[in-house]
């Protein structure tokens, strides 16, 4: 029998009210993975990780860590799991290595020698005698990474890890989950954020409303979406009828100087000796991919306002 | 598990040594006794009124016992309440409940540790007047003798363990009103609404004692059980109402705690 996987969720429902925050969410991460889960704000994404972390109780349905139900097995499901979601909070009177020692105690007595170890890793040694309540947020997360690594985990979850930190420390702060997926950390991370996924993530799921619409690898997802081809030609008028009334392209439009369609790869190759036949010169024709912006918005239908502005960022 | 509860509870102090309220609390147990030695001092005339009030200037072991009639009413359970009520509803409000609830302790643990930090702390505050009491009435009138409650002489040390006796048992009831302040802290997330209902609760408690009507179950409420002290100041001691506030109290605080750690174990731990 195979090793359970990191993470196991089949069938979470959460409700508040008759507000549905979370509906039927299947989601499997892999040994290894680092998987974007995205949505816009608002889609169930914290409420999802607090269902995994046994922070809430699912209406229905299951999580499972390594194969352990954190409403069933209690603390002993965390395991090797750590993370935080809506951002990382510390107690503000304290300074953050009184923080890191109050969490060893919580968690195993051994991992207190780390202390140091870990606070190296997120740089934060100088300011570690400071009290947390005068920490910025930047410090706040990376002292959050440090509390998560304290553990010593196999799969860390964290919730939109880079969000509200300027672009150096959004830089940083990859770099630094790039580097623990490269020391074999198993990585679920949510985001709002397109370029964070595409630049972090092999697989993602996309949810809208609380529900999965996409679930898979990144590079399938993109691939789906060639969606058609722009031509640029001398004459693009005539280049238009001949697009027109040659077979396997479909939806010819003209816009501006620009010619778009729709194609499979053998159309495309058969049209160009078409259009030199027909003495068009032709400057251009690339396939045209939609990017995951693109995509993202076709699946979660632009729920949020402020998610493509994001997304551009 | 004893050792977790143990790691636990000893940074529930770590956290409580490290808030200023613990402090406002702490200081005003040991600031009444002063100021209440001061003004005796610079004024004639006393709390002749009171258990042990007309021989206050008799010796400083009589001082704690009077302190405790006066901050029985509301003194020691605002300083209750203000730990009590804010040690679970603080950690909700700063999203640090859910830091720990996502480490290797159990929700049971985490809540056993904060049932014994508020009762220490209650302890803390009920000794530290005592103990400030004695000195500071000490300073003022000496060390002598105790008149107790029946009229007889008690020598200095025995006056003392009595009074160890008796501090011992008005803690009772004010871990009554720390369960109930637990309790609201758990419930309601908030830490302001949980002090001061928490207080209100125990005014309450008072209140019903004075009325008119509630004889028959006067005994039996929390504000009553902070007069059970008076047992040992009888000579022969009187234990019984030492023995009742005992089992009273022990129902005040299993059912609030027992409410509240029920609570603990299942609720969400979401964005308050």
């Amino acid at each position: 029998m195979s090793a359970p996987p990191p993470v196991e969720a089949r069938g979470l429902v959460k409700t508040y009210g008759e507000i549905v925050a979370v509906d039927h969410v299947d989601l499997t991460v892999e040994p290894g993975d680092v998987f974007g889960y995205l949505g816009p704000n608002g889609a169930g994404k914290t409420t999802l990780l607090r269902m995994l972390l046994g922070l809430i109780r699912p209406n229905a349905g299951a999580a499972r860590l390594f194969g352990r139900d954190p409403i069933v097995d209690g603390a002993k499901a965390l395991d090797g799991v750590a993370g935080f979601v809506e951002g990382p909070r510390f107690y503000p009177y304290l300074s953050g290595r009184q923080n890191l020692r109050l969490l060893a105690a919580y968690d195993d007595p051994d991992s207190r020698p780390r202390i140091e170890e870990v606070l190296e890793v997120v740089e934060l040694r100088d300011r570690a005698k400071d009290r947390v309540g005068g920490y910025s947020h930047g410090m706040r997360q990376r002292l959050g990474i440090a509390a998560a690594l304290l553990r010593q985990p196999r799969l860390l979850l964290l919730d939109e890890p880079t969000t509200g930190l300027d672009p150096a420390g959004m830089r940083d702060m990859r770099d630094l989950v790039r580097r623990l997926a490269g020391e074999g950390i198993t990585i679920l991370l949510s985001s709002h954020l397109l370029n964070e996924v595409e630049e972090l993530c092999n697989r993602v799921a996309i949810i809208r409303k609380g529900s999965t619409v996409y679930e898979g690898a990144l590079g399938d997802l993109l691939a789906t979406a060639t969606s058609g081809y722009r031509l640029r030609a001398a004459d693009p008028e005539r280049a238009r009828l001949v697009c027109l009334a040659h077979s396997g392209v479909e939806d010819v439009q003209l816009e501006g100087a620009e010619l778009r369609f729709k194609a499979d790869e053998q159309a495309v190759a058969a049209l160009s000796i078409a259009l030199g036949q027909a003495r068009i010169g032709v400057t251009a024709l690339v396939p045209e991919t939609a990017s995951l912006e693109e995509l993202f918005l076709g699946l979660t239908g632009g729920d949020s306002a402020d998610h493509d502005k994001e997304a551009v960022a | 598990m004893i050792s977790a509860v143990a790691r636990v509870y000893r940074w529930e102090i770590a956290k409580l040594l490290a808030q200023k309220r613990t402090y406002l609390g702490l200081g005003s147990a040991i600031v009444v006794p002063i100021i209440f030695v001061v003004v005796l001092v610079l004024q004639s005339g006393g709390p002749n009124d009171v258990p042990l009030g007309r021989y206050i200037r008799d010796t400083g072991l009589a001082v704690p016992f009077v302190v405790l009639f006066f901050m029985s009413i509301w003194g020691f359970p605002l300083i209750t309440a203000l730990v009590a009520g804010d040690i679970v509803a603080s950690e909700s409000h700063n999203g640090t409940l859910k830091t720990i609830l996502t480490r290797s302790r159990e929700r049971g643990e985490v809540f056993a540790g904060k049932v014994l930090a508020s009762v220490s702390y209650t302890l803390a505050v009920v000794f530290a007047m005592g103990i400030v009491g004695v000195v500071a009435g000490s300073i003022a009138w000496g060390f002598h003798p105790l008149t107790s409650l029946s009229g007889t002489k008690v020598s200095a040390p025995h006056g003392l363990a009595l009074l160890a006796a008796s501090l011992a048992v008005y803690v009772f009831p004010l871990v009554g009103i720390a369960a109930f302040g637990l309790l609201l802290s758990t419930v309601t997330r908030n830490s302001a609404a949980s002090v001061v209902g928490t207080l209100m609760w125990a005014l309450l408690m008072q209140l019903l004692g004075v009325l008119p009507g509630t004889e028959s179950f006067r005994a039996y409420l929390l504000g009553t059980q902070f007069e059970a002290w008076h047992g040992f100041l009888r000579t022969p001691a009187d234990w019984a109402p030492v023995i009742r506030a005992i089992w009273v109290c022990a129902l005040y605080i299993a059912a609030p705690l027992s409410a509240a750690y029920l609570v603990f174990l299942r609720r969400d731990v979401a964005g308050e």
